[in-house]
């Protein structure tokens, strides 16, 4: 399925019924050099916009919210080595955590590609 | 002309290694006899290993710590404009008085009827603060502005406590200092942000619109982080109040209203005062710093135990939460009386200033910081229209496609010789750069200031990036690596041999 971006500047990628969720190439940008993210733990269960994990960058400590309802069944253990994996390849290997989701149907709330280039370009 | 010298220093400023890269094995300030047949009590446990510590001798050791602090920067060495941080002189009378010996020489645990006077010292220093906030009862004891917040928090916690009501949600700004949502967090309540209007400044519907029967209070800082007055903070007041939470403020920024503006005038319940920011005692002072808060009548019986009372057998420092009755104390936040050193000082500064003398102190923080806007504006963008208060905000649309960053910048302006103004903060504003030149500066050093930070920009917007990538220039070291900090930190010095 094709990524679907949230207003926070997470992306959300389903396939088998779990979500990848990262955040955007924007979002990397933006925080900088990125030095330190703490990521769910497997099991917590996630509200739609509330705080999912902190990325820390050399400018500023940011919270990064989950984009759907959902439990989290995986986080990238990469990242606790290397954060700067996030500055490199923000929308692949950058992921922060897999969710299993309540509801798909949210998906439908969040914008596609095209809709959050135009979003990130009228900020 | 430039050439790389021999030893590595220039001039007279000297290349100075760590101290554990220099000395000798064996070299020693002092030369005692040896010590003749103790007999070891540690069963076994001696240390059969060196400790690792260099050999120097006493003028090594001196030239070394002299050496590092002529290498600092601080506001005895020159314009240090740290938005937020309201980095003022510490005039030099204040010291005096705090090194009296009669006041210098005190121990905290002498019996009460030998420190009189400085037990009335702080009842003095803590009536003129009430007068100044126009509120009816102070805890002096927290050692800074954050364990001022803290005190305040858990005032509002008792107080809900008393009530019987679990109350657990603080709205907070997103302008906020770190430190409050912190704090709130630290107490067991969850943090719920208010947005900013457009203008800056809290966002009224959202606010009203988030007031609920859980909500415990509000932390609002004021003039808030963006330099400016929350004009609707009476409003909030009263929303707040009526809907059964409390009000705290974050008083950092008391310097720009002290004399003119009575924070119970404003309705707030608890409120930390920084004596180091408003007051002018030294930022971390030869120890912990001081945030003395101070409470309405509805938090007064929770205000923490030590403080100081007038009887009639002189002054009594309430010790326990059984000796006066009706109140209930959240309990000790330090030990012994708080921080006298800052209370010698903020005591000296109010007096030598008097009433007159702290109202020009905050206009003149204001005119300074309006100054300084009015003549960078125009090639800066400023981050909210109209005037400020005690710092100006700026945001990095004056940088858009120079390829210089906010960051870059900064680090060209170490190279005129000033320290950098506070930058990325607050958060609500792009790239900000936030810029405090406080009531003790001349004209002359916020012109040389103001004419530096000009001469950059046209350099920047003339499409000299690179200059600016490869600042600092004329420092010790040039750019430090950051990241490399933050990712892979070295937080101890190895000898090259392990």
């Amino acid at each position: 399925m094709a990524k679907k971006f949230s207003q926070e500047h997470e992306w959300v990628e389903l396939e088998d019924g779990i979500a990848t969720v990262g955040i955007t190439d924007y979002a990397q940008q933006s925080l900088g050099d990125i030095v330190y993210v703490e990521l769910p733990e497997v099991g917590k269960k996630l509200v739609k916009d509330g705080d999912a994990a902190v990325v820390e960058s050399v400018k500023a400590a940011s919270d990064v919210y989950a984009p759907l309802d959902g439990v989290v069944v995986e986080a990238n253990e990469d990242l606790d080595v290397n954060p700067a994996l996030v500055n490199e390849s923000a929308e692949t290997d950058g992921w922060f955590f897999r969710m299993e989701l309540s509801d798909a149907s949210q998906l439908d709330e969040l914008m596609d590609e095209a809709a959050y280039k135009d979003f990130v370009e009228g900020l | 002309m430039s050439f790389t010298t021999h030893t590595g220093n220039r001039g007279l400023v000297l290349e100075e290694k760590l101290i554990f890269e220099q000395g000798e094995a064996g070299r020693c300030g002092v030369d005692l006899p040896k010590p003749a047949g103790i007999k070891s009590r540690l069963g076994g446990l001696d240390r059969d290993s060196d400790v690792g510590l260099p050999g120097l001798s006493e003028p090594q050791v001196v030239r070394h710590f002299t050496r590092l602090s002529q290498k600092n920067f601080g506001i005895d060495s020159g314009f240090f404009p740290l938005g937020s941080c309201t980095m003022k002189h510490n005039p030099r009378l204040n010291e005096k008085v705090a090194r009296f010996s009669g006041l210098a020489d005190l121990h905290p645990m002498q019996p009460e009827s030998t420190v009189q006077g400085a037990l009335e010292l702080i009842d003095q220093c803590a009536h003129w603060l009430l007068v100044l906030t126009g509120m009816p009862a102070i805890a002096m004891s927290p050692a800074s502005g954050a364990q001022g917040e803290l005190c305040g928090m858990m005032a509002i916690r008792a107080a809900l406590d008393a009530r019987g009501e679990n109350r657990r949600r603080v709205l907070v700004p997103e302008s906020a200092h770190g430190t409050n949502p912190a704090t709130a967090a630290a107490c067991g309540f969850t943090v719920d942000m208010i947005p900013a209007t457009e203008e800056g400044r809290v966002d009224l519907a959202a606010f009203e619109a988030k007031l609920g029967d859980d909500v415990a209070g509000i932390m609002l800082t004021n003039p808030n982080t963006c330099g400016l007055f929350e004009r609707d903070v009476r409003k909030i007041a009263d929303l707040v109040h009526a809907a059964g939470g409390y009000f705290y403020c974050d008083g950092a920024n008391f310097n720009a209203i002290v004399g003119r503006v009575r924070p119970a005038d404003l309705g707030i319940d608890a409120m930390h005062i920084n004596l180091h920011k408003t007051f002018s005692t030294p930022h971390g002072g030869g120890g912990p710093g001081s945030g003395p808060v101070v409470f309405s009548d509805a938090l007064a019986p929770f205000a923490p135990i030590p403080y100081v009372v007038k009887t009639t057998d002189g002054f009594k420092l309430v010790e326990t939460a059984d000796e006066k009755d009706g109140t209930k104390p959240f309990g000790r936040l330090k030990g012994f009386h708080g921080q006298m050193g800052m209370f010698i000082r903020a005591l000296a500064y109010m007096k030598s200033h008097g009433a007159d003398g702290l109202r020009q102190v905050s206009g003149d923080a204001v005119l300074n910081a309006n100054y300084l806007l009015a003549r960078l504006k125009d090639k800066l963008s400023v981050a909210f229209p109209g005037y400020c208060m005690h710092e100006a905000l700026f945001d990095d649309r004056f940088l858009k496609d120079t390829g210089v960053s906010t960051l870059d910048l900064a680090k060209a302006i170490i190279d005129e010789g000033f320290h950098p103004m506070t930058m990325y903060f607050p958060l609500v504003v792009h790239g900000a750069l936030l810029i405090e030149p406080t009531e003790t500066e001349t004209k002359e050093s916020i012109d040389q200031f103001c004419d530096a930070v000009l001469s950059l920009v046209a350099k920047a917007q003339a499409g000299d990036a690179e200059f600016f990538k490869n600042a600092p220039y004329l420092t010790p070291r040039r750019r430090l690596d950051e990241t490399a900090a933050a990712r892979k930190p070295v937080l101890r010095w190895m000898p090259e041999t392990v």
